[in-house]
């Protein structure tokens, strides 16, 4: 048996819940050592929990609001020592069964002593699951996305992202406010997010939301190309010339 | 039990003649039967026209004059074997044909042998109609079997079942009492859910099943989810179908409140107002779901069906979406169990087996009693 008790945080938005999960560990303490440094309502108040007090073990239920239980599993990987996610559901109509093929642990509620236990004394063996395998399971499109700045885990709205810019390892994330730095693919973040971004370069995702107009440059070997105007920001964005159609569908739009 | 013995559960019947639905059918069914007459004897589109017209000027008195008998007669009619019931309606057709007759040709003379015509034709369009009615309901019977095994499957969503089941558990150490009066809710749900709902049921009793559903949903909510009760003038002795109210506030509560971590309201509204019962629900519109999507057309379409087979166009479901609350609007006409039993109105085939049953569960629910017969 470890000498270091088994240090674990309970997410759920549903109370009653909450507390019969809370029941069931104390049931197990006698068999395994453990503390239960907390409980959290949903995704985005867990993450914050958890900037500064590290766990174990996050015990997740899927479907919440603000920041379901996914969501939640993908930001965690951002903190310096991502905790082990057992996921908790009581019907997902086809969830399951992707939790199954990925070989994502979760538990069924009501939950019994004995699977939780078996589960609980898994954890020291078992790796957080990756991000890959994550993006596998059947969520929606992420509310947030999160970038790592000193150590801390800091979330951006979805809605607030003007635009996303690849540029050589990194993307930025420019929001009305400032710039973040984000470690993923246009590509992907293209598919996840479908409808909220249009593409308006090879290497740039535009808000449709937050797309102002668009306007026509020269430049200073004579051709002319269009330029988005946004709101919130100063710059403007380049369109390329495979993109131009999209000026032409947005133009449509905004004259309407 | 009573789906054992009950071989034959929709022995044929005469149709209702006071829904405005079959009066509207007859109409249109006799002006158009009598253009094709029309057009038959003339052979000639313009001719046609005139002769129809003219003809029109018979046939609308005498249809007015037997739809006002048979609405009139409803009731009784009701109670006869189709057979004796159709041989009164072909009756009461030669009778006001006749007495409509001798009226006109007193006003105007009219050609011989009009009479024999006009008799001819109607008790032709009464035998083509009642058929109609019969074959109609014939295909409609199936069809409310079929919505009560819908009912059945379309109800409670597993969701909720696993989680309501999850939040009950957690209650049993720490809060036995409140455990006991969730399973006793969750009991009386699922006894309407599994019993035979093809029969109208009190509106009183429909509601005391919400009060039921949503006192288990607060359980697992707590304060996000508020309840705002409008009853207070509702006509509790109404006839409704039951489970009218029940999925629809499920769709409220797993649409409108579930989706977010801020309280909302959920809103009903249950009154008369011109022989008509409306009942109109109200809960907060998001658009950013996260996953909750499916499933509300399906629990809509279902009420809405079942509202056609019981109330054909006298009832109506309408659903909206405003600024920042989503609304659905049911109108149905009121029609009481005693009315009922009096007149004895065939929208309601037979007794009702579970009325008696369900009164009682009723009461001792308000009273708090526990009860533990078996049903």
């Amino acid at each position: 048996m470890a000498d270091n008790p088994l240090r674990l945080l309970i997410v759920d938005d549903e109370a009653p819940a909450r507390r019969r999960l809370r029941d069931l560990l104390e049931d197990c303490a006698t068999a395994l050592p453990l503390v239960i440094i907390g409980e959290a309502q949903h995704g985005r108040e867990a993450l914050e929990m958890l900037q500064n007090a590290p766990v174990d073990l996050v015990l997740t239920d899927i479907s919440m609001p603000d920041m379901d239980g996914v969501e939640l599993a993908r930001h965690l990987l951002k903190l310096s020592h991502p905790p082990v996610v057992i996921f908790t559901t009581a019907f997902h109509e086809h969830a399951v069964q992707a939790f199954e093929l990925n070989a994502v642990d979760y538990l069924m509620k009501p939950i019994r002593v004995q699977r939780l236990l078996g589960a609980l004394q898994k954890v020291p063996r078992l790796k957080p699951v990756s991000a890959e395998k994550l993006s596998q399971l059947p969520t929606t499109a992420r509310r947030f996305l999160s970038v790592t700045e000193r150590s801390r885990v800091v979330l951006v709205p979805v809605e607030d992202v003007v635009y996303l810019k690849a540029e050589l390892k990194y993307i930025t994330i420019r929001t009305s406010q400032r710039e973040y730095l984000l470690e993923e693919s246009l590509t992907r973040l293209e598919t996840e997010f479908g409808a909220r971004f249009v593409r308006v370069h090879r290497n740039c995702l535009a808000a449709r939301d937050h797309i102002r107009g668009f306007e026509r440059r020269q430049n200073d070997d004579g051709d002319a190309h269009w330029e988005v105007l946004l709101e919130g920001v100063q710059e403007t964005l380049p369109v390329s010339r495979r993109q131009q159609f999209v000026v032409r569908e947005m133009g449509r739009e905004t004259a309407a | 039990m009573a789906a054992i013995i009950r071989q034959n559960p929709n022995p044929p019947t005469l149709p209702d003649f006071r829904n405005m639905g079959t009066i509207l059918r007859i109409l249109v069914a006799v002006n158009l039967g009598a253009a094709v007459v029309a057009f038959a004897r003339t052979g000639h589109l313009s001719s046609a026209y005139a002769e129809w017209i003219e003809a029109t000027t018979f046939v609308v008195p005498f249809l007015m004059l037997v739809l006002a008998v048979l609405w009139a007669a409803s009731p009784w009619l009701s109670r006869l074997s189709f057979g004796v019931g159709a041989g009164m309606v072909a009756l009461v057709t030669v009778v006001s044909g006749t007495l409509l007759f001798a009226v006109m040709d007193r006003l105007v003379p009219l050609p011989a042998g009009a009479l024999a015509r006009w008799i001819i034709f109607g008790l032709l369009t009464v035998a083509i109609l009642l058929f109609y009615f019969r074959l109609r309901a014939r295909a409609l019977s199936p069809a409310i079997t079929e919505a009560r095994l819908q009912a059945l499957q379309a109800r409670i969503r597993p969701h909720f079942l696993f989680n309501s089941i999850n939040a009950v558990i957690s209650l049993v150490r720490s809060d036995p009492k409140r455990a006991e009066v969730a399973l006793e809710d969750m009991a009386d749900l699922f006894r309407v859910l599994m019993r035979d709902n093809r029969n109208l049921a009190p509106l009183e009793d429909e509601v005391e099943l919400c009060r039921q559903y949503l006192a288990l949903e607060q359980l697992r909510l707590g304060d996000r989810l508020t309840v705002d009760w409008n009853v207070k003038s509702m006509p509790g002795d109404a006839l409704v179908p039951p489970l009218m109210l029940q999925p629809l506030l499920e769709n409220a509560v797993y649409h409108g409140i579930e989706p977010s971590s801020k309280p909302g309201t959920v809103s009903i509204n249950l009154f008369l107002s011109r022989g008509e019962v409306h009942a109109i629900l109200k809960n907060p519109y998001r658009t950013t779901g996260g996953g909750h999507h499916s499933g509300n057309k399906m629990a809509l379409a279902n009420v809405r069906e079942r509202l056609a087979l019981h109330f054909d166009a006298e009832a109506s479901l309408a659903s909206r979406v405003t600024k920042d609350a989503y609304e659905v609007h049911i109108r149905i006409p009121y029609r009481t169990e005693a009315a009922n039993s009096a007149s004895g109105v065939p929208t309601v085939s037979g007794p009702i087996p579970g009325a008696e049953d369900d009164r009682q569960r009723g009461v001792s629910a308000r009273l708090g009693l526990v009860e533990t017969a078996r049903g």
